[in-house]
Order: C-alpha cells, then structure tokens, then sequence
C-alpha cells in the first residue's frame, strides 16, 4: 500500500472499528441465533444420546427414559425446563405442558423402572411423536426456523412440507410488506413529484420557504408525528369530527382511519414523503427551464414536452428517492405499530412480537434475516443506480 | 412553472398544480401543528372541545405543561435523552469525521466497500439493529445501561455525519491543503487551520443529524433500556400505548419547536456551507 493509501485508511479505521464491534458483530449475533440453538442439546445430552440410533418409529427404550428422567429432574433444578420445553413445543405443539408437568412429578418418584414412572405421569410418553419432537429440538444447528419463516416444516422422516394452512401466515405477511411498501412509495411519488417541481422552479425566496415546509416533518420526531395521527384520525378525532360536523357523516357513522391499514399508509407516506421529495427536487433543480420554454416553442404541448424532455432528466431522482424509501417502508416498526391495529402489522412487527411476546428469538432472527437480505439487495442496487457517496441529506 | 403560460390551458394547468401542491403541504404539515393548540386543551380530551372553538379562555389551559413541569418521570426522562443523545453525538462526529477525511482522499483503499459499510447503520432496519444488539449487548453485560445506549446511538448516528462531512469535503479545495504542505504545515496544522474551519458547517449539522437520530431513536431503547434510561421517545411511546394523556401533547408541542429550531439551525449552515468566497 503507497503512503497515501495507508493513511487515508489509518483515518478511516477507527470508525470501521467501532462500527464492527458495535454494529455487524451484533447482526452476526442475531444470524447465528436464527440457526443455532443449544438449549435443548445442553440440558438434555445424555437422552439425545440415547436416541442418537433410534429408528424414529418403536419404543426408544429404557435408557431413553432414565436419562430423561434424570436430565427433566436437574433441568427443573437448574430451572431450564422453561426454556427447553417452549422449545420442544415448538416442534410440535401441546408438548409444553408434558415437559413442565414431568419436571414437577418426576421429584415424587425415587426410581425407575423410568418408562413406567414416565407414562404414568403423561401417557404421551409413550408416542413416537413425543421423542422424535425431543430429538429434533434436540439439533444445535438447525434451519427450522428460515423453514418456519416461508411456513414450511420439516415432517419427522426428513422431508420438507408447507405448514398446515392455519400456521401459514410469514409468506403472506412478508407479500404484504412488500406490496404496502411499493404502494407507500408510488403515494410518495405521486405526491412528491408535483411538489418537488413547484418547489425546484420557484423564485429561491420562495424555494426555500416551501423546502422549510417539507423539512419541518422530516426534523420533527417520529413519535410527535405518529401522536399528530393519532389524533387526527381516530373515531373521535378531528377529521371525524369535522366530517360530523359538515353533515357529510352521522355521528354513529365515523369511520376507522386508524387502527388498522388505512392508518399505517397514512401514517408512513407522511413520514417518508420528504426522502422522495429531496433528490428528486435536487435533479429538477439541475433541468434549465429553457429547455421547456423550447419544446413548447418547437410546437410540443405541456403533456409532450413533460414526457419527452423533462421527465426522462428527472428519472435519476425518480429512482434514488423512490428506493430509499421503498428501504426504509419495508423495515418500518413504529408506525405501524402504534397506527396500525390488528390488520397494519408488517413484518417487523412480527419479528418485535417474538422477541418480546412469544419469546421464539430464532424465529425472530430468522424473520430479520430475511428481511435483512431485502434490504441488502435494495442497498446494492440503490449503490449501482444512485452511488451512495451522493447521498445527501436535507 | 416556467411554460409560457399564454394560452389557457396551460394557465388551468397551472392552477390545477398549485391546487394540488396547496393540497399536499396542508397533508404534510397541518398534522404537526394541529397538536399545538390541542396541547392547551384544559380538558383531558384529544380534540377541540367546544369551548375552545368558542375561544372560552376557561377551555384553555396550561395544566399539561404544568404536569409535565413538575412530573418527576418526564424531567428524567428529558435527562436521559439529552446525556444519551450528547454522549453518543460527541462520540459519532469525532468518528465519523475522521472516516470522511479518510474516505475523501483520493488514494483511499477499497473506498466504496467501505462507505458501504460505514452508511449501513442508517439504511438496516431499526428492528434487526435493536434485535442484534440486544442479543450482543446483552452478552457483555451492556444492555439496560447508559454506555449500551450511548454505543448503539453512536453506531446508528454515524452515517449522517459520514455522509454531511463527506459531501462538505467534496466541495473542498484541495490546492488549499497542497498550498499548507508546501508552507511547511504538518498534517495536523492543516486539518486544524485549514480543512477544518472550511467544513465545519458539515461537521456541525452531521452532528444535529447524529443527535435528533438519537433524541428520536426509540426502538432500540424499547430492546434494550431498563425503567433508568428511559428516554423522552420511549415515555411518549408509553404514552400513547398504555395511558393515553394530552400531557404527550405538550411534550410534543416542545419537540415541534426543537424540531424547528434544528432545521433553521442546519438551513444557516447549508447556506454558510454555500456562500460564495469560501
């Protein structure tokens, strides 16, 4: 490396330091939660080792059931039976309650023979189902989640399958992300364009007032906007109220604007709109108004000239503010969860209700992978197409 | 706007367009100052009662700001949020800084992997950045602390000034540096006296950019802070999850006038940044 080159980069470092510590490795901590998981295997080694030659089918046999027994008993001790039978239950549903309930009864017993003792406390026992659910929560690296993320699952003999329909729900969830998001950045087009063209052709006074007034909701923090919403749209708010007021509505006939999509499309094109309306405002800026002046001179109506000459100039724009805030729509949390009810969750949300609800992190880390590589594509391309070293802000 | 606005359709077109615009400012700001004088609602309402549409002085009030004045979780979540916000601002432009300088040399190495890198913190979603550190953070011990939160804000506030002081040297003259070598300055003189007083308005709005990202940040403080580092945005969040009281409204009338405040402040810069004779 030249001299030059070594101290460009010695400057540089710091930051790239920090930011890998502080930042990737963190992500690489939620990528490798997403697949790998010892819960299970820690608490449970010597059962797993049992069934290690189990066919998947018979009775797994008394070894099975001693070390089981013992391994629930010290698990209740440690108490990491929780979490090794939310786990468990994960791979197959009712499961939960014979792992706990094992835990407690098994201190009232003092020896085996263990397959007894254990079918007397559950008879689930004795299913093939329930030991082969053990053995696969049993894996440390597993892609059951990323399975479980595009509502697939693996079936006991090794093959893959689509979930029952009633546990389908990530693919659909992850279609509406997508399809709110573009439908958020066509709105942010459409309302933008025109604004950003009043905005790049007025006097600079002017210019810069109405700049201001875009400005002013991009500096204005999220939750004070979210709140303005809020208050704005719901059953008793203030658009309800006026439209009551100006007999358009019967007052037992207010609408929900909020609380559901409608909410979270309003909410987030407001939020975003700014991020179309700077760049495309900056390349209109560059367009000389003569150009224009003569295509209408050369006999070009307004709809014509627009199409053929200034248009095509502004699609640059176009596409550096329309991928940034398709970006920044499809990993949206806030709005949607403070505006969106039931029905304006996207997947961010989700991944937020198993980190904090359902407490299911691989599950979790498996959604914001996904997510994560969206984003990483639309960051690729947004770096092709616009150079992120002109990205610039306010 | 600049057509030649002679014959009458283009004139309809015109006001159609103003129409239009007229319509779509009123959507992007109408919604932030309504909360204004909501905010003096004396009554513990979210819309115009009908005293206030009256102009009966008795409808109004200050009592939300008195409650907030005086309320013990509001003042220390204020607190929080400027430690939080400052710390992890003061810690994001030194960085971010010396990255720009860096990053706008032209020998530098691998230039556009490495912006790559240094602006991915503003584009990745809140959720899988507050996700992630949750995880790592919570391992070192760090999460439910001030440090965790001043860290992670640091990290996420990065790129705005990555990017403010990035675009301020690309419009640098770069004889001006050549010209303090050849007078025999070493390199630390020149950033001193030279480069730094002529982007100090980039320096100065990335670090507004890296503090209103960490005074507003609210997801990751929702992962990872404890009831100690409960920031303003996280008290609104509970606010308008959990009691709703007009008493947000007057916190938000505040961030509205900060909010301004910021953008003038970053609007005097820029054209500091511009001005001619630099």
């Amino acid at each position: 490396m030249t001299r030059p080159a070594f101290r460009a980069a010695r400057l540089t470092l710091p930051l790239v330091a920090f930011i890998g510590v502080t930042f990737v490795v963190p992500l690489a901590t939620m990528l490798v939660r997403s697949v790998y998981d010892p819960v299970v295997a820690d608490a449970l080694p010597d059962t797993l080792a049992a069934l290690r030659d189990w066919d998947g089918r018979s009775d797994p046999g008394e070894a099975a059931y001693a070390a089981a027994a013992r391994e629930l008993l010290r698990a209740r001790e440690e108490r990491t039976i929780g979490r090794v039978a939310s786990r468990i239950n994960r791979v197959r549903g009712g499961l939960r309650s014979v792992v706990v309930r094992s835990g407690r009864r098994l201190q009232d017993f003092s020896g085996g023979p263990w397959r007894a003792v254990l079918l007397e406390i559950d008879g689930r026992w004795g299913d093939a189902a329930t030991w082969q659910a053990v053995r696969t929560a049993g894996d440390r690296l597993t892609a059951r989640h990323y399975l479980n993320a595009v509502d697939l699952q693996r079936l006991p003999d090794g093959s893959i399958a689509r979930q029952p329909p009633e546990r389908r729900i990530y693919v659909a969830l992850l279609w509406r992300t997508l399809v709110v998001s573009l439908g958020i950045t066509a709105l942010c087009l459409l309302l933008g364009y025109p604004v950003a063209y009043l905005i790049a052709h007025a006097p600079p006074r002017r210019a810069g007032l109405l700049l201001g007034l875009v400005l002013l909701p991009f500096w204005t923090s999220l939750l004070v906007r979210t709140t303005s919403w809020i208050v704005l749209l719901q059953t008793q708010g203030v658009v309800n109220d006026v439209l009551v007021t100006l007999g358009l509505l019967a007052d037992d006939g207010r609408i929900a604007l909020i609380y559901n999509m409608t909410g979270t499309v309003v909410a987030m094109t407001h939020v975003l709109l700014p991020f179309m309306v700077l760049p495309v405002y900056s390349i209109m800026r560059a367009i000389p108004p003569q150009q224009m002046n003569a295509a209408a001179s050369l006999g070009a109506g307004f709809p014509r000239a627009f199409l053929r000459v200034y248009w095509p100039q502004t699609l640059s724009g176009v596409g550096a503010g329309s991928l940034l805030v398709f970006i920044l729509a499809i990993g949206y949390y806030i709005t949607p969860a403070l505006v969106g009810g039931q029905s304006g969750q996207l997947i961010s949300n989700f991944i937020a209700y198993h980190m904090q609800t359902s407490l299911n992190w691989g599950l979790a880390g498996a959604l914001g992978g996904i997510l994560l590589a969206c984003v990483a594509v639309l960051y690729l391309a947004y770096d092709r197409v616009v150079g992120l070293d002109r990205m610039r802000l306010g | 706007m600049t057509m030649t606005a002679t014959e009458p359709g283009a004139r309809i077109g015109r006001i159609v367009h103003l129409a239009v615009c007229a319509l779509i400012f009123t959507f992007l700001v109408a919604p932030i100052l309504v909360i204004v004088p909501l905010s003096f609602n004396a009554e513990p309402y979210f819309t115009f009662t009908e005293g206030m549409l009256r102009l009966d002085p008795d409808a109004w009030s200050l009592r939300w700001y008195r409650q907030i004045v005086t309320d013990d979780s509001w003042r220390r979540a204020l607190g929080n949020s400027l430690f939080i916000g400052v710390m992890s601002t003061v810690l994001a432009t030194t960085l971010g800084t010396l990255a720009a300088l860096g990053l706008s040399s032209p020998a530098m190495p691998a230039r556009r992997l490495t912006m790559g890198l240094l602006i991915s913190p503003m584009v990745t979603p809140l959720i899988i950045s507050a996700t992630g550190m949750f995880f790592f953070y919570s391992t070192l011990g760090l999460s439910q602390t001030h440090l965790g939160l001043v860290l992670a804000h640091a990290a996420l506030g990065t790129p705005f000034v990555v990017i403010t002081v990035t675009a301020a040297l690309s419009a640098f003259d770069t004889n001006l540096t050549r010209a303090a070598a050849s007078l025999g300055a070493d390199p630390l003189l020149i950033f001193r006296r030279v480069q730094l007083p002529l982007i100090a308005p980039g320096v100065v709005s990335g670090a507004l950019f890296a503090f209103a990202a960490s005074f507003d940040e609210v997801v990751v403080v929702l992962f990872m802070a404890g009831e100690d580092q409960r920031t303003l945005p996280r008290q609104m969040w509970a606010g308008i999850r959990e009691q709703i009281s007009p008493a947000i409204l007057a916190v938000a009338t505040f961030l509205i006038a900060f909010a301004v405040l910021l953008l003038l402040t970053v609007d005097w810069l820029r054209r500091r940044g511009d001005a001619p004779g630099r």
